[in-house]
Protein backbone atom coordinates (compact mmCIF):
# COMPACT_ATOMS: atom_id res chain seq x y z
CA UNK A 1 0.00 0.00 0.00
CA UNK A 2 1.19 3.46 -1.23
CA UNK A 3 2.18 5.86 1.96
CA UNK A 4 0.07 8.88 2.44
CA UNK A 5 -0.31 12.53 3.70
CA UNK A 6 -2.29 13.14 6.69
CA UNK A 7 -3.05 16.61 7.76
CA UNK A 8 -4.75 17.91 10.97
CA UNK A 9 -5.29 21.01 12.81
CA UNK A 10 -4.31 20.75 16.27
CA UNK A 11 -6.59 23.50 18.66
CA UNK A 12 -5.17 24.10 21.82
CA UNK A 13 -7.64 26.47 24.23
CA UNK A 14 -9.04 27.56 27.34
CA UNK A 15 -11.97 28.96 26.64
CA UNK A 16 -15.06 29.65 24.58
CA UNK A 17 -15.10 31.44 21.42
CA UNK A 18 -16.70 34.87 20.91
CA UNK A 19 -16.13 36.34 17.85
CA UNK A 20 -17.14 35.17 14.08
CA UNK A 21 -18.62 32.28 12.80
CA UNK A 22 -19.11 29.09 14.86
CA UNK A 23 -16.20 26.86 15.04
CA UNK A 24 -17.75 23.64 14.59
CA UNK A 25 -19.17 24.95 11.04
CA UNK A 26 -15.47 25.38 9.89
CA UNK A 27 -14.29 22.64 11.42
CA UNK A 28 -16.77 20.38 9.11
CA UNK A 29 -15.54 22.31 6.31
CA UNK A 30 -11.94 21.50 7.11
CA UNK A 31 -12.92 17.85 7.38
CA UNK A 32 -14.85 17.76 3.62
CA UNK A 33 -11.69 18.65 2.77
CA UNK A 34 -9.51 15.59 4.14
CA UNK A 35 -8.07 17.85 7.23
CA UNK A 36 -8.53 16.32 10.38
CA UNK A 37 -9.30 18.62 13.32
CA UNK A 38 -8.25 17.65 17.31
CA UNK A 39 -8.70 19.99 20.11
CA UNK A 40 -7.30 19.84 23.16
CA UNK A 41 -9.00 22.31 26.18
CA UNK A 42 -6.95 23.27 29.46
CA UNK A 43 -8.47 23.80 32.56
CA UNK A 44 -7.08 25.72 35.74
CA UNK A 45 -6.06 23.84 38.50
CA UNK A 46 -9.01 24.77 40.29
CA UNK A 47 -11.68 24.08 37.68
CA UNK A 48 -14.02 21.40 37.02
CA UNK A 49 -14.10 19.07 34.54
CA UNK A 50 -17.61 19.93 32.82
CA UNK A 51 -16.25 23.87 32.95
CA UNK A 52 -19.09 25.97 30.99
CA UNK A 53 -16.91 27.44 28.35
CA UNK A 54 -15.35 23.93 27.17
CA UNK A 55 -18.36 22.05 25.75
CA UNK A 56 -17.67 23.60 22.36
CA UNK A 57 -13.93 21.46 22.29
CA UNK A 58 -15.74 18.31 22.01
CA UNK A 59 -18.47 19.88 19.27
CA UNK A 60 -15.22 21.15 17.26
CA UNK A 61 -13.76 17.66 17.56
CA UNK A 62 -16.55 16.38 16.38
CA UNK A 63 -17.41 18.28 13.46
CA UNK A 64 -14.29 17.80 12.90
CA UNK A 65 -13.69 13.81 12.77
CA UNK A 66 -11.22 14.24 15.70
CA UNK A 67 -10.08 13.74 18.87
CA UNK A 68 -11.25 15.92 21.54
CA UNK A 69 -9.46 15.85 25.19
CA UNK A 70 -9.58 18.58 28.57
CA UNK A 71 -6.82 18.15 30.64
CA UNK A 72 -5.14 20.00 33.45
CA UNK A 73 -1.75 21.98 32.18
CA UNK A 74 0.37 19.84 34.31
CA UNK A 75 -1.14 16.76 31.65
CA UNK A 76 -0.73 18.85 28.38
CA UNK A 77 2.02 17.14 27.43
CA UNK A 78 1.20 13.51 27.15
CA UNK A 79 -2.13 14.59 26.31
CA UNK A 80 -0.88 16.16 22.94
CA UNK A 81 0.95 13.59 21.57
CA UNK A 82 -1.92 11.03 22.47
CA UNK A 83 -4.59 12.99 20.82
CA UNK A 84 -2.44 13.25 17.58
CA UNK A 85 -1.35 9.87 17.72
CA UNK A 86 -4.74 9.01 18.50
CA UNK A 87 -6.04 11.13 14.98
CA UNK A 88 -4.00 9.73 12.86
CA UNK A 89 -4.81 6.21 14.09
CA UNK A 90 -8.57 7.15 13.73
CA UNK A 91 -8.16 8.48 10.01
CA UNK A 92 -6.50 5.73 8.92
CA UNK A 93 -8.51 3.05 10.18
CA UNK A 94 -11.37 5.11 9.44
CA UNK A 95 -9.65 4.69 5.49
CA UNK A 96 -9.25 0.83 6.07
CA UNK A 97 -12.82 0.18 6.93
CA UNK A 98 -13.43 2.00 3.79
CA UNK A 99 -11.68 0.00 1.98
CA UNK A 100 -12.92 -3.49 3.70
CA UNK A 101 -16.36 -2.22 3.02
CA UNK A 102 -15.63 -2.38 -0.54
CA UNK A 103 -14.35 -5.84 -0.55
CA UNK A 104 -16.44 -7.50 2.27
CA UNK A 105 -19.38 -5.44 1.27
CA UNK A 106 -21.47 -3.17 2.88
CA UNK A 107 -22.02 -3.03 6.95
CA UNK A 108 -19.16 -5.47 7.24
CA UNK A 109 -16.91 -3.78 10.03
CA UNK A 110 -13.94 -4.91 12.15
CA UNK A 111 -16.17 -6.63 14.26
CA UNK A 112 -17.56 -9.03 12.23
CA UNK A 113 -14.05 -10.46 11.07
CA UNK A 114 -12.43 -13.11 13.35
CA UNK A 115 -10.31 -11.77 15.85
CA UNK A 116 -7.29 -13.62 14.50
CA UNK A 117 -7.89 -11.76 10.86
CA UNK A 118 -8.01 -8.49 12.66
CA UNK A 119 -4.96 -8.58 13.65
CA UNK A 120 -3.89 -8.74 10.34
CA UNK A 121 -5.47 -5.40 9.41
CA UNK A 122 -4.40 -3.74 12.60
CA UNK A 123 -1.00 -4.30 11.78
CA UNK A 124 -1.80 -2.48 8.74
CA UNK A 125 -3.29 0.16 10.22
CA UNK A 126 0.10 0.50 12.61
CA UNK A 127 2.30 0.32 9.37
CA UNK A 128 0.54 3.22 8.01
CA UNK A 129 0.71 5.03 11.03
CA UNK A 130 4.41 4.37 11.39
CA UNK A 131 4.92 5.60 7.94
CA UNK A 132 2.76 8.09 6.66
CA UNK A 133 4.13 11.46 6.29
CA UNK A 134 2.20 14.16 8.80
CA UNK A 135 1.06 17.72 8.83
CA UNK A 136 0.12 19.03 11.76
CA UNK A 137 -0.76 23.00 12.14
CA UNK A 138 -0.95 24.18 15.54
CA UNK A 139 -3.79 26.68 16.26
CA UNK A 140 -2.89 28.21 20.03
CA UNK A 141 -5.22 30.41 21.91
CA UNK A 142 -3.23 33.44 22.64
CA UNK A 143 -6.36 35.23 24.95
CA UNK A 144 -5.93 37.24 27.73
CA UNK A 145 -6.74 33.90 30.23
CA UNK A 146 -4.09 31.49 28.55
CA UNK A 147 -0.90 33.80 29.84
CA UNK A 148 0.29 31.83 32.92
CA UNK A 149 -0.46 28.64 30.11
CA UNK A 150 1.73 29.45 27.39
CA UNK A 151 5.22 27.87 29.07
CA UNK A 152 3.34 24.70 28.84
CA UNK A 153 1.85 24.58 25.66
CA UNK A 154 5.31 25.37 24.57
CA UNK A 155 6.89 22.45 26.63
CA UNK A 156 4.00 20.17 25.12
CA UNK A 157 4.55 20.91 21.52
CA UNK A 158 8.39 20.19 21.98
CA UNK A 159 6.82 17.05 23.53
CA UNK A 160 5.02 16.35 20.46
CA UNK A 161 7.94 17.40 17.97
CA UNK A 162 9.86 14.55 20.10
CA UNK A 163 7.33 11.92 19.75
CA UNK A 164 6.24 12.43 16.17
CA UNK A 165 10.16 12.83 14.70
CA UNK A 166 10.93 9.31 16.14
CA UNK A 167 8.08 7.83 13.68
CA UNK A 168 9.51 6.76 10.63
CA UNK A 169 7.73 8.88 8.03
CA UNK A 170 8.14 12.67 7.95
CA UNK A 171 6.42 15.65 9.43
CA UNK A 172 5.93 19.29 8.98
CA UNK A 173 4.68 21.41 11.45
CA UNK A 174 3.31 25.00 11.57
CA UNK A 175 2.27 27.63 13.75
CA UNK A 176 -0.26 30.19 14.23
CA UNK A 177 -2.11 32.46 17.22
CA UNK A 178 -5.42 33.92 17.78
CA UNK A 179 -5.65 36.12 18.03
CA UNK A 180 -2.63 38.16 16.93
CA UNK A 181 -1.51 41.31 17.69
CA UNK A 182 -3.13 43.07 14.52
CA UNK A 183 -5.59 40.45 13.32
CA UNK A 184 -6.98 37.73 14.16
CA UNK A 185 -4.61 34.90 13.83
CA UNK A 186 -0.70 35.58 12.93
CA UNK A 187 1.78 33.52 11.98
CA UNK A 188 4.29 32.15 14.49
CA UNK A 189 6.46 29.52 12.99
CA UNK A 190 6.51 28.71 9.33
CA UNK A 191 6.56 24.70 8.03
CA UNK A 192 9.52 23.10 9.23
CA UNK A 193 10.93 19.32 9.73
CA UNK A 194 10.56 20.27 13.47
CA UNK A 195 10.04 22.62 16.67
CA UNK A 196 13.73 22.79 16.95
CA UNK A 197 13.73 26.90 16.51
CA UNK A 198 10.41 27.15 18.73
CA UNK A 199 12.23 28.64 21.69
CA UNK A 200 13.07 31.76 20.11
CA UNK A 201 9.73 32.57 18.31
CA UNK A 202 7.17 31.22 20.43
CA UNK A 203 5.00 33.82 22.16
CA UNK A 204 5.40 34.88 25.53
CA UNK A 205 3.13 37.41 25.41
CA UNK A 206 -1.04 37.23 25.43
CA UNK A 207 -3.07 40.26 23.77
CA UNK A 208 -6.31 40.90 23.95
CA UNK A 209 -9.80 39.51 25.68
CA UNK A 210 -11.39 37.99 22.25
CA UNK A 211 -11.42 34.40 21.23
CA UNK A 212 -12.07 34.42 17.50
CA UNK A 213 -11.90 30.66 17.33
CA UNK A 214 -13.66 30.06 14.11
CA UNK A 215 -12.06 32.61 12.06
CA UNK A 216 -8.51 31.43 13.14
CA UNK A 217 -10.14 27.98 11.85
CA UNK A 218 -10.92 29.00 8.64
CA UNK A 219 -7.66 30.59 8.09
CA UNK A 220 -5.66 27.29 9.00
CA UNK A 221 -7.66 25.52 6.37
CA UNK A 222 -7.00 28.24 4.11
CA UNK A 223 -2.99 27.76 4.83
CA UNK A 224 -3.34 24.38 4.22
CA UNK A 225 -4.93 24.84 0.49
CA UNK A 226 -2.53 27.47 -0.59
CA UNK A 227 0.39 25.04 0.51
CA UNK A 228 -1.50 21.95 -1.47
CA UNK A 229 -1.73 24.45 -4.44
CA UNK A 230 1.81 25.67 -4.50
CA UNK A 231 2.64 22.10 -3.93
CA UNK A 232 0.56 21.22 -6.77
CA UNK A 233 2.11 23.73 -8.71
CA UNK A 234 5.68 22.91 -8.17
CA UNK A 235 4.76 19.22 -9.27
CA UNK A 236 2.45 19.96 -12.05
CA UNK A 237 2.67 16.46 -13.66
CA UNK A 238 4.21 14.53 -10.81
CA UNK A 239 0.67 13.42 -9.15
CA UNK A 240 2.25 10.81 -7.01
CA UNK A 241 0.65 12.67 -3.75
CA UNK A 242 -2.44 10.11 -2.17
CA UNK A 243 -4.62 11.16 0.71
CA UNK A 244 -6.29 9.79 3.00
CA UNK B 1 -21.99 7.44 25.63
CA UNK B 2 -18.48 5.78 25.23
CA UNK B 3 -17.99 6.84 29.48
CA UNK B 4 -20.95 4.50 30.20
CA UNK B 5 -19.10 1.46 28.20
CA UNK B 6 -16.26 2.38 30.16
CA UNK B 7 -17.91 2.24 33.34
CA UNK B 8 -19.49 -1.20 32.62
CA UNK B 9 -16.74 -2.85 31.43
CA UNK B 10 -14.47 -1.25 34.22
CA UNK B 11 -17.46 -2.37 37.02
CA UNK B 12 -18.13 -6.05 35.81
CA UNK B 13 -19.46 -7.72 39.06
CA UNK B 14 -18.32 -11.25 40.66
CA UNK B 15 -20.07 -14.12 38.93
CA UNK B 16 -20.54 -12.24 36.14
CA UNK B 17 -20.21 -15.05 33.04
CA UNK B 18 -18.08 -13.96 29.69
CA UNK B 19 -18.91 -16.07 26.61
CA UNK B 20 -17.08 -16.11 23.57
CA UNK B 21 -19.06 -15.46 20.12
CA UNK B 22 -16.35 -17.20 17.62
CA UNK B 23 -14.35 -19.63 20.30
CA UNK B 24 -17.44 -20.28 22.64
CA UNK B 25 -15.63 -20.45 25.96
CA UNK B 26 -16.79 -19.32 29.10
CA UNK B 27 -15.02 -17.66 31.77
CA UNK B 28 -16.63 -16.61 35.63
CA UNK B 29 -15.57 -13.12 36.59
CA UNK B 30 -13.74 -13.57 40.57
CA UNK B 31 -12.71 -10.41 40.88
CA UNK B 32 -11.00 -7.04 39.57
CA UNK B 33 -7.42 -6.71 38.75
CA UNK B 34 -7.01 -3.19 37.99
CA UNK B 35 -7.91 -0.77 35.05
CA UNK B 36 -6.02 0.70 31.74
CA UNK B 37 -6.28 3.27 29.03
CA UNK B 38 -6.86 0.27 26.91
CA UNK B 39 -8.94 -1.71 29.48
CA UNK B 40 -9.96 -3.79 32.54
CA UNK B 41 -8.46 -6.62 33.49
CA UNK B 42 -10.28 -9.13 35.84
CA UNK B 43 -9.30 -12.36 37.40
CA UNK B 44 -11.77 -15.03 36.04
CA UNK B 45 -12.45 -18.78 36.37
CA UNK B 46 -11.94 -21.16 33.52
CA UNK B 47 -12.88 -24.94 33.81
CA UNK B 48 -11.37 -24.45 37.27
CA UNK B 49 -7.92 -22.93 36.36
CA UNK B 50 -7.41 -19.15 37.37
CA UNK B 51 -6.92 -17.16 34.00
CA UNK B 52 -6.87 -13.24 33.41
CA UNK B 53 -9.12 -11.97 31.57
CA UNK B 54 -8.88 -7.62 29.43
CA UNK B 55 -11.94 -6.54 27.94
CA UNK B 56 -11.97 -3.68 26.10
CA UNK B 57 -14.46 -0.84 23.98
CA UNK B 58 -11.67 -0.40 21.81
CA UNK B 59 -11.47 -3.06 19.64
CA UNK B 60 -8.37 -1.62 17.85
CA UNK B 61 -6.13 -1.04 20.26
CA UNK B 62 -7.17 -4.73 22.30
CA UNK B 63 -5.92 -6.16 19.05
CA UNK B 64 -2.75 -4.53 18.41
CA UNK B 65 -2.16 -6.03 22.19
CA UNK B 66 -2.98 -9.32 20.50
CA UNK B 67 -0.60 -9.17 18.03
CA UNK B 68 2.24 -7.93 20.60
CA UNK B 69 1.00 -11.47 22.87
CA UNK B 70 1.19 -13.52 19.65
CA UNK B 71 4.70 -12.53 18.86
CA UNK B 72 6.14 -12.89 21.91
CA UNK B 73 4.40 -16.83 22.25
CA UNK B 74 7.05 -17.83 19.32
CA UNK B 75 10.00 -16.26 21.56
CA UNK B 76 11.82 -18.70 23.04
CA UNK B 77 11.27 -19.11 27.10
CA UNK B 78 8.74 -17.02 28.56
CA UNK B 79 8.42 -13.81 27.72
CA UNK B 80 4.89 -11.77 29.34
CA UNK B 81 1.81 -13.69 29.96
CA UNK B 82 1.07 -16.40 27.83
CA UNK B 83 -1.81 -15.44 25.50
CA UNK B 84 -5.03 -18.65 25.62
CA UNK B 85 -7.75 -16.67 23.78
CA UNK B 86 -9.01 -13.69 22.23
CA UNK B 87 -13.08 -13.61 21.52
CA UNK B 88 -15.79 -10.80 21.38
CA UNK B 89 -18.60 -10.28 24.24
CA UNK B 90 -22.05 -10.11 23.02
CA UNK B 91 -23.58 -8.65 26.07
CA UNK B 92 -27.47 -9.38 27.05
CA UNK B 93 -29.09 -5.62 25.02
CA UNK B 94 -26.75 -6.86 22.12
CA UNK B 95 -23.45 -4.78 23.00
CA UNK B 96 -20.47 -6.38 21.06
CA UNK B 97 -16.66 -5.93 23.65
CA UNK B 98 -13.72 -7.59 22.37
CA UNK B 99 -11.55 -9.40 25.15
CA UNK B 100 -8.33 -11.77 25.24
CA UNK B 101 -7.27 -14.01 27.94
CA UNK B 102 -3.90 -14.94 29.48
CA UNK B 103 -1.92 -16.96 32.26
CA UNK B 104 -2.76 -15.27 35.36
CA UNK B 105 0.75 -14.03 36.84
CA UNK B 106 0.30 -14.54 41.05
CA UNK B 107 2.99 -12.36 42.94
CA UNK B 108 4.14 -9.28 44.92
CA UNK B 109 4.57 -5.85 43.98
CA UNK B 110 8.50 -5.47 44.01
CA UNK B 111 8.99 -2.58 46.25
CA UNK B 112 6.89 -4.64 48.79
CA UNK B 113 9.34 -7.60 48.15
CA UNK B 114 12.52 -5.25 49.01
CA UNK B 115 11.05 -4.11 51.92
CA UNK B 116 10.26 -7.41 53.32
CA UNK B 117 13.70 -9.34 52.04
CA UNK B 118 16.27 -6.80 51.85
CA UNK B 119 17.74 -4.90 49.35
CA UNK B 120 20.33 -7.47 48.30
CA UNK B 121 17.80 -8.63 45.51
CA UNK B 122 17.79 -5.57 43.96
CA UNK B 123 20.99 -6.85 42.16
CA UNK B 124 19.58 -10.42 41.49
CA UNK B 125 16.36 -8.88 40.03
CA UNK B 126 18.49 -6.11 37.79
CA UNK B 127 19.81 -9.24 36.68
CA UNK B 128 16.64 -10.87 36.04
CA UNK B 129 15.35 -8.28 33.73
CA UNK B 130 18.14 -7.73 31.80
CA UNK B 131 18.11 -11.32 30.73
CA UNK B 132 14.74 -10.91 29.75
CA UNK B 133 14.97 -7.79 27.82
CA UNK B 134 17.89 -9.52 26.04
CA UNK B 135 15.78 -11.67 25.14
CA UNK B 136 13.41 -9.74 24.25
CA UNK B 137 15.62 -7.25 22.43
CA UNK B 138 17.66 -9.91 20.50
CA UNK B 139 13.59 -10.80 18.86
CA UNK B 140 13.40 -7.43 17.48
CA UNK B 141 11.15 -6.00 19.96
CA UNK B 142 11.64 -3.15 22.79
CA UNK B 143 8.90 -3.14 25.76
CA UNK B 144 8.68 0.34 25.71
CA UNK B 145 6.52 1.19 29.06
CA UNK B 146 8.64 -0.35 31.28
CA UNK B 147 7.67 0.83 34.88
CA UNK B 148 7.25 -0.57 38.59
CA UNK B 149 3.41 -1.28 37.85
CA UNK B 150 4.19 -3.72 35.26
CA UNK B 151 6.62 -5.58 37.14
CA UNK B 152 5.64 -8.60 39.95
CA UNK B 153 7.91 -10.44 41.69
CA UNK B 154 6.70 -14.43 41.34
CA UNK B 155 7.98 -15.77 44.99
CA UNK B 156 9.42 -19.56 45.33
CA UNK B 157 11.86 -19.01 43.77
CA UNK B 158 11.93 -15.45 43.50
CA UNK B 159 11.74 -14.38 40.24
CA UNK B 160 10.86 -10.79 38.47
CA UNK B 161 8.36 -10.91 35.66
CA UNK B 162 6.25 -8.70 33.52
CA UNK B 163 2.93 -8.08 33.33
CA UNK B 164 1.86 -5.81 30.59
CA UNK B 165 3.26 -6.24 27.34
CA UNK B 166 0.83 -2.86 25.66
CA UNK B 167 3.67 -0.60 24.93
CA UNK B 168 5.98 -3.30 22.98
CA UNK B 169 7.36 -1.67 20.23
CA UNK B 170 8.91 -3.11 16.90
CA UNK B 171 12.65 -1.62 16.77
CA UNK B 172 13.16 0.98 14.89
CA UNK B 173 9.20 2.44 15.07
CA UNK B 174 8.06 5.31 17.68
CA UNK B 175 7.38 3.93 21.24
CA UNK B 176 3.68 2.84 21.34
CA UNK B 177 3.26 3.61 24.68
CA UNK B 178 5.28 4.97 27.87
CA UNK B 179 4.73 6.30 31.41
CA UNK B 180 6.60 10.24 31.33
CA UNK B 181 8.75 9.25 34.52
CA UNK B 182 10.34 6.53 32.95
CA UNK B 183 10.27 8.56 29.47
CA UNK B 184 13.75 9.46 28.31
CA UNK B 185 12.34 12.15 26.23
CA UNK B 186 10.63 13.62 29.21
CA UNK B 187 13.20 13.68 30.61
CA UNK B 188 15.05 15.48 27.42
CA UNK B 189 17.44 12.51 26.92
CA UNK B 190 16.47 11.29 23.99
CA UNK B 191 14.23 10.71 21.53
CA UNK B 192 10.96 8.12 21.32
CA UNK B 193 12.61 5.49 18.94
CA UNK B 194 12.01 2.03 20.08
CA UNK B 195 15.63 1.66 20.98
CA UNK B 196 17.33 -1.13 23.25
CA UNK B 197 19.02 2.02 25.42
CA UNK B 198 15.24 3.16 25.68
CA UNK B 199 14.66 0.39 27.80
CA UNK B 200 17.83 0.42 29.73
CA UNK B 201 16.94 4.31 30.43
CA UNK B 202 13.60 3.31 31.79
CA UNK B 203 15.23 0.11 33.78
CA UNK B 204 17.17 2.57 35.93
CA UNK B 205 14.11 4.84 36.32
CA UNK B 206 12.22 1.33 37.75
CA UNK B 207 14.97 1.24 40.42
CA UNK B 208 15.16 4.81 41.07
CA UNK B 209 11.39 4.66 41.70
CA UNK B 210 11.78 1.90 44.26
CA UNK B 211 13.06 4.42 46.54
CA UNK B 212 11.44 8.05 45.67
CA UNK B 213 7.98 6.24 45.82
CA UNK B 214 6.85 10.27 45.31
CA UNK B 215 8.00 10.52 41.71
CA UNK B 216 9.85 13.48 41.03
CA UNK B 217 9.91 16.09 38.23
CA UNK B 218 12.32 17.02 35.45
CA UNK B 219 14.32 20.25 36.68
CA UNK B 220 17.23 22.41 35.09
CA UNK B 221 20.01 19.79 33.84
CA UNK B 222 18.32 16.66 33.76
CA UNK B 223 21.22 14.27 33.59
CA UNK B 224 22.55 16.34 36.68
CA UNK B 225 19.72 15.67 38.71
CA UNK B 226 18.97 11.69 37.99
CA UNK B 227 22.81 11.47 38.89
CA UNK B 228 21.98 13.40 42.12
CA UNK B 229 19.47 11.31 42.58
CA UNK B 230 20.97 7.73 41.96
CA UNK B 231 24.04 8.67 44.18
CA UNK B 232 21.98 9.36 46.83
CA UNK B 233 20.48 5.97 47.59
CA UNK B 234 22.63 3.85 49.33
CA UNK B 235 21.17 0.57 47.98
CA UNK B 236 21.77 1.62 45.05
CA UNK B 237 25.70 2.38 45.47
CA UNK B 238 27.26 -0.88 43.74
CA UNK B 239 25.18 -0.17 40.70
CA UNK B 240 25.80 3.71 40.41
CA UNK B 241 28.26 3.26 37.30
CA UNK B 242 26.42 1.44 34.95
CA UNK B 243 22.93 3.10 36.00
CA UNK B 244 24.65 6.59 35.17
CA UNK B 245 25.99 4.90 31.94
CA UNK B 246 21.95 3.71 31.16
CA UNK B 247 20.74 7.56 31.79
CA UNK B 248 23.14 8.90 29.50
CA UNK B 249 22.74 5.76 26.82
CA UNK B 250 26.05 4.84 26.69
CA UNK B 251 24.85 1.56 26.01
CA UNK B 252 23.55 0.47 23.13
CA UNK B 253 22.49 -2.79 23.35
CA UNK B 254 21.15 -4.53 26.63
CA UNK B 255 24.02 -6.83 26.15
CA UNK B 256 26.14 -4.85 27.25
CA UNK B 257 24.57 -3.84 30.88
CA UNK B 258 23.94 -6.86 31.44
CA UNK B 259 27.51 -8.07 31.24
CA UNK B 260 28.96 -5.33 33.56
CA UNK B 261 26.24 -5.76 35.90
CA UNK B 262 27.02 -9.28 36.08
CA UNK B 263 30.60 -8.69 36.99
CA UNK B 264 29.31 -6.21 39.94
CA UNK B 265 26.82 -8.73 41.30
CA UNK B 266 29.56 -11.64 41.29
CA UNK B 267 32.61 -9.82 42.84
CA UNK B 268 29.66 -7.73 45.41
CA UNK B 269 28.26 -11.53 46.63
CA UNK B 270 32.35 -12.64 46.84
CA UNK B 271 33.77 -9.51 48.54
CA UNK B 272 30.56 -9.25 51.02
CA UNK B 273 30.65 -13.18 51.93
CA UNK B 274 34.43 -13.33 52.69
CA UNK B 275 34.36 -10.15 54.90
CA UNK B 276 31.50 -11.95 56.91
CA UNK B 277 33.01 -14.97 57.51
CA UNK B 278 36.21 -13.17 58.78
CA UNK B 279 33.80 -11.38 60.98
CA UNK B 280 32.16 -14.89 62.40
CA UNK B 281 35.68 -16.06 63.13
CA UNK B 282 36.92 -13.35 64.95
CA UNK B 283 34.24 -13.35 67.07
CA UNK B 284 35.02 -17.29 67.69
CA UNK B 285 38.22 -16.22 68.25
CA UNK B 286 37.61 -13.62 70.80
CA UNK B 287 35.07 -15.80 72.63
CA UNK B 288 37.04 -17.69 75.38
CA UNK B 289 38.62 -14.17 76.18
CA UNK B 290 35.47 -12.63 76.60
CA UNK B 291 34.07 -15.41 78.78
CA UNK B 292 37.03 -15.36 81.05
CA UNK B 293 37.01 -11.94 81.60
CA UNK B 294 33.31 -12.05 82.90
CA UNK B 295 33.74 -14.70 84.80
CA UNK B 296 36.58 -13.26 86.73
CA UNK B 297 34.57 -9.72 86.96
CA UNK B 298 31.66 -11.43 88.12
CA UNK B 299 33.69 -13.75 91.02
CA UNK B 300 35.23 -10.59 91.73
CA UNK B 301 32.46 -8.51 92.86
CA UNK B 302 30.95 -11.34 94.64
CA UNK B 303 34.19 -11.13 97.25
CA UNK B 304 33.62 -7.16 97.08
CA UNK B 305 29.71 -8.19 98.27
CA UNK B 306 30.53 -10.89 100.80
CA UNK B 307 33.30 -8.43 102.29
CA UNK B 308 30.84 -5.74 102.92
CA UNK B 309 27.95 -7.72 104.79
CA UNK B 310 30.69 -9.61 106.86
Amino acid sequence: MRKGTLRQILLITDGCSNKGEDPASVAALCYEQGITVNVIGILDDNQSEDVEGLQEVEAIARSGGGVSQIVYSKDLAQTVQMVTRQAMTQTIQGFVHQELKEILGRDQGLEDIEPEKRGEIMEVVEDLGEKSDLEVLVLVDTSASMHDKLPTVKDSLIDLSISLTSRIGDNRFSIYRFPGKRNDTEKVLDWSPDFSEIQSVFPKLTSGGITPTGPALREAMYQFSKKNLLRSFYHETESDESSF
Amino acid sequence: MKQKAMNLLSNLPPGTVITGKWHHKTYRIKKKLGSGAVGSVYLCDAAGQEVALKISDKSASLTVEVNVLTSLKQVQGSLGPYLLDVDDWVTRNGKVYSFYVMEYVRGIPLRTFIKQHGSSWIGVFMLQLLDDLTRLHQSGWIFGDLKLDNLIVMTNPPRLRWVDVGGTTQKGRAIKEYTEFYDRGYWQLGTRRAEESYDLFALTMVFLHLFYPNEFERREQPLQQLYRRIDQVKALAPYRKILKKAISGKYQTSTEMRRELFHIVSQNTRTSRSRRSRKKQDNLRHAPFVIETLGITIIALGYYLLSLFL
